[in-house]
Formats: C-alpha cells, sequence, structure tokens
C-alpha cells in the first residue's frame, strides 16, 4: 500500500457524465507529484478531490492507511495553495500564516516559533507585518506556500501556483519549492499544465486526459518514452507515421519504406513517432534506405538556435529541425533520416 | 480647453438646477411669514421649536426610525445568507429565485403597498407597527440582497476555500473569512436600504394606521391642512442628518466604497 492511494476515484458535476472516470494513482512518502494535462483534462478536479472540496460519487482516498474519502475539508490537514494564493486580504502575513494555527488552539509561544521557522524558510522574515496587496507576486506565493506548510500537512496540494508569475520568477520559484519540499520531506501533488516545469520538479508525472490518467511515470519515461499518441503530441512529438509490422523490430510504412525500431520494453503499437529534434536532415541522396524519408522543403523557420523545416513527405507532412550551419533552401529536395532509437511506438 | 470650459458651465448648470430648490428650502425655514415664501421676510427659529414640540412630527420621526432600523437590520439578517447561497452555490432556478428578490424594485411601489394591504390589512389583519415593518422589511430586501452580492461577486471563494483546507469549518470560515471582506458591502446596503426605507411613502401610505405613521407620511398629511415653514424645517433637519450620516461614512471607510 501506498502513502496516496486514489482507486477508481469517479465524479461527476450533472450526474451524467463524469469528469473523473475510474482514476487510479498511488503516491509515496516524500514523493513530488504532478498532474500535467491540457485544460479542462480533470486535473485541478483531481487535486480539488484529494483536498475535500469535491465530493466523489465513487472510489477511495486513503492518506496514510487511512480512509479520507468521506473526512470533511477541514479535518484532513492537507496544505494547499490556491493559482490566485487566496490569500486573507484582511489579515497581515503574519496572521495569515497564524491562521490555521490558532484553530488547532496551540499556545502562543508555540505559534510564534512555528511561524518564525516558517517564515525563515520562505525567506518573509521581514514581512511579518504587511498585508496581502503590500506584497509582490512572488512574495504572495511564498506567504501562501507558508500559511500551507505551518500547519505541517500530511499532504501538500499545489493547483499551478506558479502560472501567475513572470517567467523568470516562475523558474525561481520551481527550485524553491523543489529544494523546501524535499527538505521537509513532504509529499506533494503539484498541478501544472506547463510541461518543463513539470519536467524539472516531479518526481513523478500523471499525464491527464478527459478525466483519465494516460501516463504515470517518471519525467524522463514520459519525456522519451510516451505511452499514447495523446502524451507523445502533449510532450512535443510533432511526427506521425503508421507502420505495419513485418518481423520483430521490422515494420513497413504506406509507401513501402522500411524501418528499424529499437524497442524498450513490449510495445505494441504500430504508430511511429518522433521529436522534430531527432530526426537529422540531408542534402538528398537519391536513394532510400531503411529509415530514410525523400521530401521537400516546404517552410523553413528560424528558431534562434536551430532552423525547423517543414518537409512535404511521400507519408505526409513532417516536421524536422536542423543546425543552423548547414541551411536549406525552401523547394529544396532533402532526405530525412529517423535513428531506430529515438522512434518511439505508441 | 474651449471644450472644458463648456463642460464646467454645463456641470454648474445642472449642480445649480439640483442644488437651489434645496437652498430656498433651507432659507424659507427662516422666514417669519406663517406660509411658506421665498423671499423671506425677516428671520426665526420657531419653525424649528415647532418642529420638536409636535406630537405628529416627534412621534412619527421615532416611528420611521425604528420601522426602518428594524427592517433594515433584519433584511440584512436574511439578505447577507441569501447573497451568499445565490453566488456560491449553482441553485436551480437562479435566475428565476433572483427576479423574485429584486421584483419589489421593479414593480411600481403604489402596486406594492397595494398588494401588501390587501394582504397584510384586509386579509390577515396584522396589528399597524408590525404591517408596516413587514413592508418595509419586503422593500428593503432587494438592496441587501443586490448589493451584498455584487461584493460577493467581487470576493475570490478560494480565499474561503483555503480557510476551510486550514481546519476551519464552513460556519467559522464564513465568519472569519467572508464577512470581514464583505463589511463595505454591508455597510452600504445597510445606508441603501436604511435610507430608502426611512423616505418611502407608498408602502407606509397604504399601511399605517391610527396613531402610526412614518415621517414621511406625516409630512404629507401636515402638508394638506397647513403649508408653513415647519415642513421646510423637518426637511432641512432631514438634509442635515442625511449629511452627517454621509460624513459618518466617509470618516470610517470611505464613500467611494460604499458606491462601489
Amino acid at each position: 500500500m501506498s502513502f496516496v492511494n486514489l482507486t477508481d476515484i469517479c465524479v461527476s458535476y450533472d450526474g451524467k457524465t463524469n469528469v473523473l472516470d475510474q482514476l487510479n494513482i498511488a503516491m509515496e512518502k516524500g514523493e513530488l507529484v504532478s498532474l500535467l494535462g491540457p485544460s479542462g483534462c480533470g486535473k485541478t478536479t483531481t487535486l480539488r478531490v484529494i483536498a475535500g472540496l469535491i465530493d466523489t460519487v465513487g472510489g477511495k482516498l486513503m492518506v496514510d492507511g487511512r480512509d479520507m474519502t468521506k473526512i470533511p475539508v477541514h479535518k484532513r490537514n492537507f496544505g494547499m495553495v490556491f493559482q490566485s494564493y487566496a490569500l486573507f486580504p484582511h489579515l497581515t502575513v503574519f496572521e495569515n500564516v497564524a491562521f490555521g494555527l490558532k484553530l488547532r488552539k496551540l499556545d502562543k509561544s508555540t505559534i510564534e516559533a512555528r511561524i518564525k521557522e516558517v517564515l525563515e524558510i520562505t525567506d518573509l522574515t521581514p514581512y511579518g507585518n504587511r498585508y496581502p496587496k503590500q506584497l509582490s507576486g512572488g512574495q504572495r506565493q511564498r506567504v501562501a506556500l507558508s500559511r500551507a506548510l505551518v500547519i505541517q500537512p500530511k499532504l501538500l496540494l499545489l493547483d499551478e501556483p506558479l502560472s501567475n508569475l513572470d517567467a523568470k520568477l516562475r523558474v525561481n520559484m520551481r527550485t524553491e519549492i523543489k529544494s523546501i519540499q524535499k527538505k521537509l520531506g513532504i509529499t506533494t501533488v503539484f498541478v501544472t499544465h506547463d510541461q518543463e516545469e513539470c519536467f524539472s520538479i516531479s518526481d513523478k508525472v500523471a499525464v491527464m486526459n478527459g478525466g483519465e490518467i494516460e501516463q504515470y511515470d517518471t519525467p524522463e519515461n514520459i519525456y522519451n518514452r510516451p505511452r499514447t499518441e495523446f502524451v507523445a503530441r502533449f510532450i512535443g512529438f510533432e511526427n506521425f507515421i503508421p507502420l505495419t509490422k513485418t518481423s520483430d523490430n521490422h515494420y513497413l510504412a504506406e509507401n513501402g519504406n522500411a524501418f528499424q525500431v529499437v524497442k524498450q520494453g513490449d510495445e505494441e503499437g504500430t504508430l511511429a513517432t518522433i521529436r522534430p529534434s531527432d530526426i537529422k536532415i540531408t542534402p538528398t541522396n537519391g536513394e532510400s534506405r531503411n529509415n530514410e524519408i525523400q521530401g521537400q522543403v516546404l517552410v523553413r523557420t528560424f528558431l534562434g538556435n536551430s532552423y525547423q523545416y517543414d518537409v512535404e513527405t511521400s507519408l505526409g507532412k513532417m516536421v524536422a529541425t536542423g543546425p543552423c550551419d548547414k541551411v536549406h533552401q525552401s523547394g529544396e529536395k532533402v532526405t530525412l533520416y529517423l535513428p531506430e532509437q529515438k522512434i518511439v511506438l505508441v | 480647453m474651449r471644450k472644458n470650459i463648456g463642460l464646467t458651465i454645463i456641470s454648474g448648470l445642472v449642480f445649480a438646477f439640483l442644488f437651489i430648490p434645496l437652498l430656498i428650502i433651507v432659507i424659507t425655514s427662516f422666514g417669519e411669514g406663517s406660509t411658506i415664501t421665498f423671499p423671506i421676510s425677516g428671520f426665526t427659529l420657531k419653525w424649528y421649536q415647532n418642529v420638536f414640540q409636535s406630537e405628529t412630527f416627534t412621534a412619527s420621526f421615532k416611528v420611521s426610525f425604528q420601522i426602518s432600523m428594524i427592517a433594515t437590520v433584519l433584511a440584512l439578517l436574511v439578505g447577507i445568507p441569501a447573497a451568499y447561497a445565490l453566488s456560491r452555490h449553482s441553485v436551480r432556478g437562479k435566475k428565476l429565485i433572483k427576479g423574485f428578490f429584486l421584483s419589489p424594485t421593479v414593480v411600481p411601489g403604489i402596486v406594492v403597498g397595494y398588494s401588501l394591504f390587501q394582504f397584510l390589512v384586509i386579509s390577515l389583519r396584522i396589528p399597524v407597527f408590525q404591517g408596516l415593518l413587514f413592508g418595509h422589511f419586503l422593500i428593503s430586501l432587494p438592496y441587501a440582497i443586490r448589493v451584498i452580492g455584487s461584493s460577493l461577486e467581487q470576493f475570490d471563494f478560494s480565499v474561503e476555500e483555503v480557510a476551510w483546507t486550514l481546519g476551519c469549518s464552513k460556519i467559522k470560515a464564513f465568519f472569519k473569512i467572508v464577512l470581514p471582506n464583505i463589511t463595505s458591502g454591508i455597510f452600504a446596503s445597510f445606508m441603501l436600504a436604511f435610507i430608502n426605507s426611512f423616505n418611502n411613502i407608498p408602502v407606509s401610505m397604504f399601511l399605517s394606521g391610527p396613531g402610526v405613521r412614518t415621517l414621511p407620511t406625516a409630512i404629507l398629511n401636515y402638508m394638506e391642512y397647513y403649508y408653513d415653514p415647519t415642513v421646510s424645517a423637518v426637511s432641512v433637519l432631514l438634509m442635515i442628518g442625511t449629511i452627517v450620516l454621509m460624513l459618518l461614512i466617509e470618516k470610517t471607510i470611505g464613500l467611494s466604497s460604499v458606491s462601489k
């Protein structure tokens, strides 16, 4: 039994269609798990189910060996950080952080000591007497985090906590969140739609689509080895080629091109996919060997550190990137080589 | 610049149009003549004295104040939870309910007054004071729900949810987190409802009875028999009362937060 277990969780707002359908996730103690997906995929709903803000119509939530499904939100002791930070506008930073502790009927010196400690961790010590509207976005974010951490929650739930910050601060904050999370060893669920943010911070990622989990794995495996077409598309695979299997590791495309694939496991799929950056683009060599496609450059786009080429081939439009020192003109005939280790079958 | 001068003149004229009649009333209240005349001849304070000595005005002021105060407080007690429920939960037929609560502001006052008269006085035979109170409660309720509802709409409900996650029960969170953040809305709706109720004539007229009448109906009644500057004096006192009230709001929470 894992530390957190969601078993067959179902959520429905209208009683007819399920927003979450038989959702299962298991999290180990101290892990940071991300829920990643496009808007409307059910990731925030899942987080709110864990928090107790949404009632389920079926399924079970176990945390630390205890059934939490029917426990009301205020008795769960999970810290939550909202996208809007949701600071209490009429209370100072100190009072915001103290709010949860005062409800726990702790004595004054314990409260003060714990607040002092958490404000030190989040670097907010000089701002205790300020009101939320006197703080910058990053500071508000840290107040929200402090307020959730100070109650020493069993779980930390973060709902897109970085999406309201500017790009540079976002990168700083996510490193900070990660280091605080590791330091305190607190099991954390992190909701985001930003894959870079998600990969950089998580121990495990659940990619969600339409109320279901498409793939639940380490960031490395999700990035390199997507298991479904949806996951592949979501994390930047842009080329898809339907294949038919001829023998182990050998496949044939619709136009007769032969492809060789190095499998990582027991992939059964026959849709080959590859990232634009993994395709090698060269001037045409006339003949097609295995894993090669002939084509003609349609559009060239400058990306800064590379060029992106939209290439018309007999297998449809392919997208490849190439280095800046070897430029292909639009209209030029090229050969695309798809390295066998880089092809993923979904 | 020329445009600005034009605008200044127009707004000056509008202001004068609104303000001069009030000024004239103030002046006439000091006139010595026994009818309201302008310009006045002589200066006296006897009409003010008359107001305070007149049983009609002091008694009706008391009634008005009591009715408006109690009705407004009741309207708030009902209106705050109602506005909260309407903005927080997706209630079935929300639009219909909202429309119903606002109907007394849409339906002409005379119709509201007449139907309340039919219902409360004729059918139910409710005592006059209670009837008046109920009528005023009814016309105050829309203000409470409307104004508090709009300040709840601006309130981020995740602030309330975060209080729950920190261990606060829903009822406690409502008092500790939601209420402190809508105080200006509550204050504003109190003022609006109170002033509206205090000035109301159509409902009061129908529901007044022997010995129990509100100040506006008393003034109206008085004017039918006597046309002396006592009425001007009452008006001036009411104006002063309103100004003091407004100054109080300005000092405590600022007028801008009320009109928001």
